[in-house]
Parts: C-alpha cells; sequence; structure tokens
C-alpha cells in the first residue's frame, strides 16, 4: 500500500515537470508575436487547394516566372486538404506564406489572426468586382485579392432542345417561361431540368426572387424573409410539378453529371461546366444562358477565392507582390486559358469575353450576382440548410427557412 | 488460497529488485515511457486543456493570449440550444444507432464464422480463413470507395435487388431513418405530440427513433464486413483453446449439437466475447475514415459522426475547443459503456433458474 501511494506520487510528479516544462515551452520556444520579424530574402510558399493538374502547372508556372523576374525564391505546393494543412500551419506560427482562402474559411482565418489584412495595399485593388471585394471584406477591412470567380448560369442541351421543338427564341428569360420548356423537356429519360439539392444552386432562386439568406452587407440574416420564401417555394413548385429533380434524385452526384450523362436536359452550373464536359462528356453539345429572371429580376449566386497572405508569413512585401502579380489582368488571363476560370478584374473582362464567346453569359451574370455568406459559423448554418433542402419537394419552405432564419442569427450576432 | 501465497511470493520477489537493478529496469523502459509520454500523454494533456480554452487554432494553445473560459465549450453541446448542440445530437443519434446494429451483428457473425472455419472436417479451411480475414487487412479508404460503387443508384447492389423485382433505394443519397421508413409502411409518417414536441439535444425524440438513414445502413453493412474477419481470427484462437474433454463430457451426458454451442462452448468464450465487444464499442464509436472519405456527413447530415464532428469543427470552423470537447465526451461515453459492459459480463453465481438446468431432476414432474 505504502509502495503504491508513493508509486502514485512519483507519477504526479512527473506529470506535473511535464506540464510545467510544457508551460516554459509557451513562453519562448513557440513563435507568440502577432507581426513576426520580416526578412526580404526568405523564401515563400504557395500552398493552393488546386483542381487538378493543369491549375497545378499554370500556378507553379506563373509563380517560377515571378521568382526569377524578382529574385525571391518560391515554390507551390498542391495541398490534398487544403483547410487541414492551413490550420496545421497557423497552430505550428509556420504557416505558408500565400494560399487560396475560400469566402467561408475567410471568417475563421480573419477572427484569429492568421491573416494579413493586405486588401488595401494593393496598386490594383479598384480593379476588382465590388461584389467580390465584399466578399474578402471581414470587420470592415479588405483581407484578401479575389483570385478569380464563378457564376451560375443556365445550361442548356441543344439536341434535346430542338427535339422538344425549341428554338432560340425560347430560352427562358422568365419563371414561367423556365417551366413551361422544363415541362416540355421532361421525358421517360431524362428530366427537363436537374441541380443538385444545395443552397449554393437553389439559392439562386431565392436571388431571383429578391431574396437571400443574409442582406447585402452581410451584417442581417434574411433567410425567411417573403422574397427569400417565395424562391424557395418556387423550387419546390419545380419538383413537385415533375419539371425539375434533384441531381441526387437522377443518381448523380452533381447537376454536370446528370446533365453529361443525358439524365436532364438543362442544368445549373457554374462555368466550371465546360472543363467537366470537354473532359468527360465531349460528345454533348450544349450552350449557356443567364438565368431567367424571377419576381425581382435576374439573380445569380457567385463563388470565389481568394490569395491569402499569412500575419506569420516572414517575407510580407514579397508575399504581397507576388500576389499582385498572380492577380494582374494577363496573368489571369493565362490562368483563365488554362484551367478554365473566370479572372476577378474588370480589366480583363473584354478579352475574356472574346477569347470564351460561348461562356459570356457566366460573366455577364457578375453585374447581379449575389455572394455567398461569409460569417464565421454560416458554413454550418448553410450545411443544415443543404440537409433540409434534399426533401424539399414534400417540405415547407417557409419552416426550413425559418430555422435557417435562427441558425443564422446566433452567428451573425455573434 | 495458493493464489494468496503465490501473490506473496511474488511480492517478496518484487521487493528485491532494488538498487542497481531497479536503475536498469528505469532505464530499459525509459525510451518508450518517453515515446508514449510525448506522443500520447502530453497531446491529450494540451487537448483536454484546449476544451477549456477559448483557443482558435493560431500559435500555441499555451500562450498568454489564450484564455480559460470554464465548461463553456462543454455546455454549448450539451445545453447550448443552438445549431451546435443540434448537430451534437444528430451526431450521437447517428452513431448511436450505428453501434447499435454493427455491435451485435459483427459479433455473431464472426462467431459464426469462427465456428464454420473451426470444424476440422471443413476442407480447405485455410482458405476460408484467408478469405474471410481478407477485408479486415484491406484498407478502409479502399473498401468505402468499393461500397460508393457497389451501393450507388444503379450500382451492382440495386442490379441484382431489381433481378428480385425490388426497387432498390438510391443508398447513399438517402437520408430517411429505416424505423421511419418501417413505421412508414403503416401510414405513421408523424410521430405522436410526446416524441415530437419533446426534444433532447436539440433533437426530436421522435428524430431520435428514426434509425440509421439507409446510408448509414450501407455503413453498418460494411463495418460488419471489414471487422467480422478481424473478431473471427480471436474467436477462432479461443475455440482452438477449448479442451476436447469438455465437449466428450458434454456429449456423454446426451447434449445435442446446439446444447453444446450454448451450454459449454459459449461460457468459455466469455473472457473473448468481453474482448470482442468492447473493442468493437470502441472502433464503431470512433469511426471516421468511411465517412471522410464516403459521405463527408451527408446526406442531410445522417452520416455525421461525432468523431467526424470534432474534425469539422476544428479544422473547417477554427472552432478547437468545441472539437476537443466532443472528442472528450466521445470518450467518457466509451468509458462508460465499457465499463457496463464489464458489469454485465462479470462472472456471476449462477443462478437458481440456471442451475435447475444442469442439476438432476428430482423433484419435478416424475420421469
Amino acid at each position: 500500500m505504502q509502495r503504491s501511494t508513493k508509486r502514485w506520487l512519483a507519477l504526479g510528479a512527473v506529470v506535473a515537470a511535464s506540464t510545467l516544462t510544457l508551460a516554459g515551452c509557451s513562453g519562448s520556444g513557440f513563435s507568440d508575436s502577432a507581426g513576426s520579424s520580416q526578412n526580404a530574402s526568405s523564401p515563400l510558399t504557395v500552398l493552393i487547394g488546386s483542381s487538378g493538374d493543369a491549375e497545378t502547372k499554370a500556378v507553379t508556372d506563373a509563380v517560377a516566372t515571378w521568382s526569377s523576374s524578382s529574385g525571391t525564391q518560391a515554390t507551390v505546393t498542391a495541398a490534398s486538404d487544403l483547410n487541414q494543412q492551413l490550420s496545421q500551419g497557423f497552430a505550428s506560427g509556420k504557416p505558408a506564406d500565400v494560399f487560396y482562402v475560400s469566402t467561408d474559411a475567410l471568417a475563421g482565418y480573419a477572427a484569429n489572426g492568421s491573416l494579413l489584412a493586405y486588401g488595401e495595399k494593393l496598386a490594383n485593388k479598384d480593379d476588382f468586382y465590388p461584389t467580390l471585394v465584399k466578399s474578402f471584406t471581414y470587420d470592415g477591412q479588405f483581407y484578401c485579392a479575389p483570385k478569380d470567380f464563378s457564376t451560375l448560369g443556365l445550361v442548356i442541351n441543344t439536341d434535346l432542345w430542338s427535339q422538344a421543338g425549341l428554338t432560340d427564341a425560347d430560352v427562358p428569360t422568365t419563371w414561367d417561361q423556365l417551366s413551361a420548356v422544363a415541362q416540355k423537356l421532361t421525358t421517360a429519360d431524362h428530366a427537363g431540368l436537374s441541380f443538385s439539392p444545395e443552397y449554393a444552386r437553389v439559392g439562386a432562386f431565392m436571388a431571383e426572387a429578391g431574396g437571400g439568406l443574409v442582406n447585402t452587407d452581410g451584417t442581417t440574416a434574411t433567410a425567411n424573409s417573403a422574397a427569400s420564401v417565395a424562391g424557395l417555394s418556387y423550387v419546390k413548385s419545380l419538383l413537385t410539378s415533375g419539371a425539375a429533380k434533384y441531381s441526387s434524385t437522377l443518381g448523380a452526384g452533381w447537376g454536370g453529371e446528370a446533365f453529361g450523362k443525358g439524365l436532364a436536359a438543362m442544368t445549373i452550373e457554374g462555368n466550371w461546366i465546360s472543363g467537366a464536359m470537354k473532359a468527360d462528356y465531349p460528345g454533348i453539345k450544349y450552350r449557356i444562358a443567364e438565368l431567367p429572371a424571377g419576381t425581382a429580376g435576374q439573380g445569380t449566386l457567385q463563388f470565389t477565392n481568394c490569395w491569402g497572405i499569412a500575419a506569420d508569413s516572414q517575407n510580407q512585401d514579397a508575399a504581397l507582390k507576388l500576389v499582385e502579380q498572380l492577380t494582374s489582368t494577363d496573368q489571369q488571363l493565362a490562368f483563365a486559358s488554362a484551367f478554365g476560370v473566370m479572372p476577378s478584374v474588370q480589366s480583363a473582362a473584354a478579352e475574356w469575353k472574346s477569347a470564351n464567346p460561348d461562356l459570356a453569359p457566366f460573366l455577364d451574370s457578375a453585374t447581379f450576382a449575389q455572394g455567398v455568406p461569409t460569417a464565421q459559423g454560416s458554413a454550418d448554418v448553410i450545411k443544415d440548410l443543404n440537409s433540409q433542402l434534399e426533401s424539399l419537394a414534400t417540405a415547407d419552405p417557409q419552416a426550413i427557412l425559418d430555422s435557417t432564419q435562427k441558425n443564422l442569427e446566433a452567428v451573425i450576432g455573434k | 488460497m495458493t493464489a494468496l501465497t503465490d501473490r506473496r511470493a511474488s511480492a517478496r520477489r518484487r521487493s528485491h529488485i532494488a538498487g542497481r537493478e531497479g536503475v536498469a529496469g528505469w532505464l530499459f523502459t525509459a525510451p518508450m515511457i518517453v515515446i508514449l509520454g510525448l506522443f500520447l500523454v502530453v497531446p491529450v494533456g494540451m487537448a483536454l486543456w484546449v476544451s477549456f480554452s477559448d483557443w482558435t487554432g493560431r500559435g500555441s494553445p499555451f500562450s498568454g493570449t489564450v484564455g480559460f473560459v470554464g465548461t463553456d465549450n462543454y455546455s454549448e453541446l450539451l445545453n447550448g440550444g443552438g445549431l451546435a448542440e443540434r448537430d451534437f445530437g444528430i451526431s450521437l443519434r447517428n452513431n448511436g444507432w450505428y453501434v447499435l446494429l454493427v455491435v451485435p451483428l459483427q459479433t455473431a457473425l464472426s462467431l459464426f464464422l469462427a465456428v464454420l472455419v473451426n470444424r476440422a472436417v471443413l476442407r480447405g479451411r485455410g482458405f476460408f480463413r484467408t478469405a474471410f480475414y481478407f477485408p479486415s487487412v484491406t484498407s478502409s479508404v479502399a473498401i468505402t470507395v468499393l461500397w460508393l460503387f457497389l451501393f450507388g443508384a444503379t450500382g451492382a447492389v440495386n442490379k441484382v435487388l431489381s433481378y428480385l423485382g425490388v426497387n432498390g433505394p438510391n443508398w447513399f443519397q438517402d437520408p430517411s431513418g429505416i424505423v421511419h421508413n418501417f413505421f412508414g409502411l403503416f401510414g405513421v409518417t408523424q410521430g405522436p405530440g410526446f416524441l415530437t414536441d419533446n426534444t433532447a439535444l436539440g433533437v426530436s425524440l421522435w428524430d431520435w427513433l428514426s434509425g440509421p438513414s439507409v446510408a448509414m445502413s450501407a455503413f453498418v453493412l460494411m463495418a460488419v464486413f471489414t471487422t467480422s474477419g478481424t473478431f473471427m481470427l480471436l474467436f477462432i484462437a479461443a475455440l482452438q483453446n477449448l479442451s476436447g474433454e469438455t465437449q466428450e463430457a458434454a456429449m456423454m451426458d446426451g447434449a445435442n449439437g446446439w446444447q453444446r454451442f450454448f451450454r459449454v462452448t459459449l461460457p468459455q468464450l466469455k473472457p473473448t466475447l468481453f474482448t470482442v465487444l468492447t473493442l468493437g464499442v470502441i472502433g464503431t464509436w470512433q469511426v471516421f475514415d468511411q465517412i471522410y472519405t464516403g459521405t463527408q456527413g451527408g446526406p442531410g447530415k445522417t452520416t455525421v459522426t461525432p468523431a467526424y464532428l470534432s474534425y469539422t469543427s476544428a479544422f473547417n470552423n477554427q472552432q478547437w475547443g468545441q472539437g476537443s470537447a466532443i472528442a472528450f465526451i466521445l470518450f467518457v461515453i466509451i468509458v462508460v459503456l465499457t465499463l457496463l459492459q464489464r458489469f454485465i459480463l462479470r462472472d456471476k453465481a449462477v443462478s437458481k433458474r440456471r442451475l435447475r438446468a444442469y442439476s438432476l431432476d428430482t423433484k419435478g414432474t416424475g420421469r
């Protein structure tokens, strides 16, 4: 008995000692300072969440070119799980210097001080689309330069379109017309319209009705406003009438797959669909149209990423120069042709449209596009909304949006 | 009595290990103690601290700017009334059903397989043992991918079902609970008021009873498929340790095959059964990789598990305190369940009712 007490005491002492050692580490060992020391010659690391080899190669080449002209070493790494690798970097105090940041991750990283708010220092800051700048503004500060962006459009299978006896004049510009053509295109083999059961598609209809999850500043939750409910009710009517089917109902992972496999004659997707069609479904002929106007005019959703710079970066000046180069008009046009994104600067618009006349409706939609909520925790709210949207056909839109409103208010009020 | 003297003797022997021998002992164990301490005890301690702090994931969790927030993270999960509580409730619901189905099924199946391949008369025993064990040595990520194909809307499983005239569900896209679906067959789609109005952890009692979603059921089948091989191995080892004499004695007493199995073999397997159940419960409460590679929590959050929720709240939402709090609640759940299991499977004195089955019939029916 005596012996075991002693042993416990010894164990306790060991635990206490190791805790103290750890506590000691925190004072000096781990870097504690926010504005870490700058070193103009220290090399840069760039961490990207790449969509594929084409993107990785294009970014690597662009960074290598900048590196040889500026004399600052820079290496590009494609992350396998961007959020996880970024988080590890921030926790260890040695993050990548330049990296992709998504809109839903921005608030989290900005709030804990991991990101450098460099937006105002950019030489080309006035060239970015204002709605994109708004997406990367947190607490009144423009944090990071939009890398590129995408909007949603209506993708139409032209063969099925003409088979149904429809012409160019029938491309829908209103909800009624959309319902009518979708109904007309519906056969036993394929659905008229298909999209995935998520806010990132369905939300476009809420925007067309003049609603949205949050107001334009992102300061108030408007999920259960009459306009938002009207948008969602219209989607429900599409689903219940059989004119539209979720891609998951058709056994496809996303709208593009349903469209490419010929399970749907129309889908709602972003400009990334051109790459997928070229790679996976080269036999399908299609055209892009702007989404039809709802009760409050045209609307669509836009998605974007930015080039984040770490607050712990050793060489912030060089990182800023690199980002300016990567977001320059010429470089963005080069990225656009390499992996099919839309440039985030207005000065590249005309040239991009002449290079991609078929995809022009996506860029034209930028004028009425709505960003997705960016408040910290809103990604969870959207995930919750998505889980309810899957059963929209049998659910009450008002009830769904009421619960989303409650969740959003908790997040935005924080 | 002999046990007691043995213990005394060993205590005496142990006390002789002193001085130099003691130092040498510590020296030999030191590398392992350091490694375990550094990579196990210290990180667990750090995580415990993080679960009581407001650390946001930047810099060291022990730096001066990180504050102690008491049990805020825990109460947000257990009593917060917000999305965090509801998500946690949903994840417990999903994983609870998963455990409830997987553990009994895989234990029964692995025992069944072990008894089958343990029979001396079986030809090609080696082949069957390898075949049954094979899924266990395959990476769970690979099997998940295989499962996604098998259980696709137009996958092999639905194809087979269609031959039987069954219109298979769209497995990994179907968020409906199977218990709810069962009630739905009888036209009950809405629970009674006392179930729908009362909530626990933000989830209504009716939703707690939904059963695993169709998507989760596919994961249940997968877990049974992959792990029963491992546990079969444990049961085979235990079966081979049983002496044939008891079997023969039972045979002489006139016990038939079923009686020999349930009354003679099974009671002797109790220690192994405890091991298998414990490992099963621990493994199934920690399910993560299938979810991460397979469904990412969808459809309709019905495959979110506490382990996956802990990961997403920490790495995607920068809610590190909440993430580690979930991990520690999970730890408590597992420990409590293991203790409970140990209590249930403890060696009991044979009850009178049980004893009657073994005693000679003296006063009863007068045969």
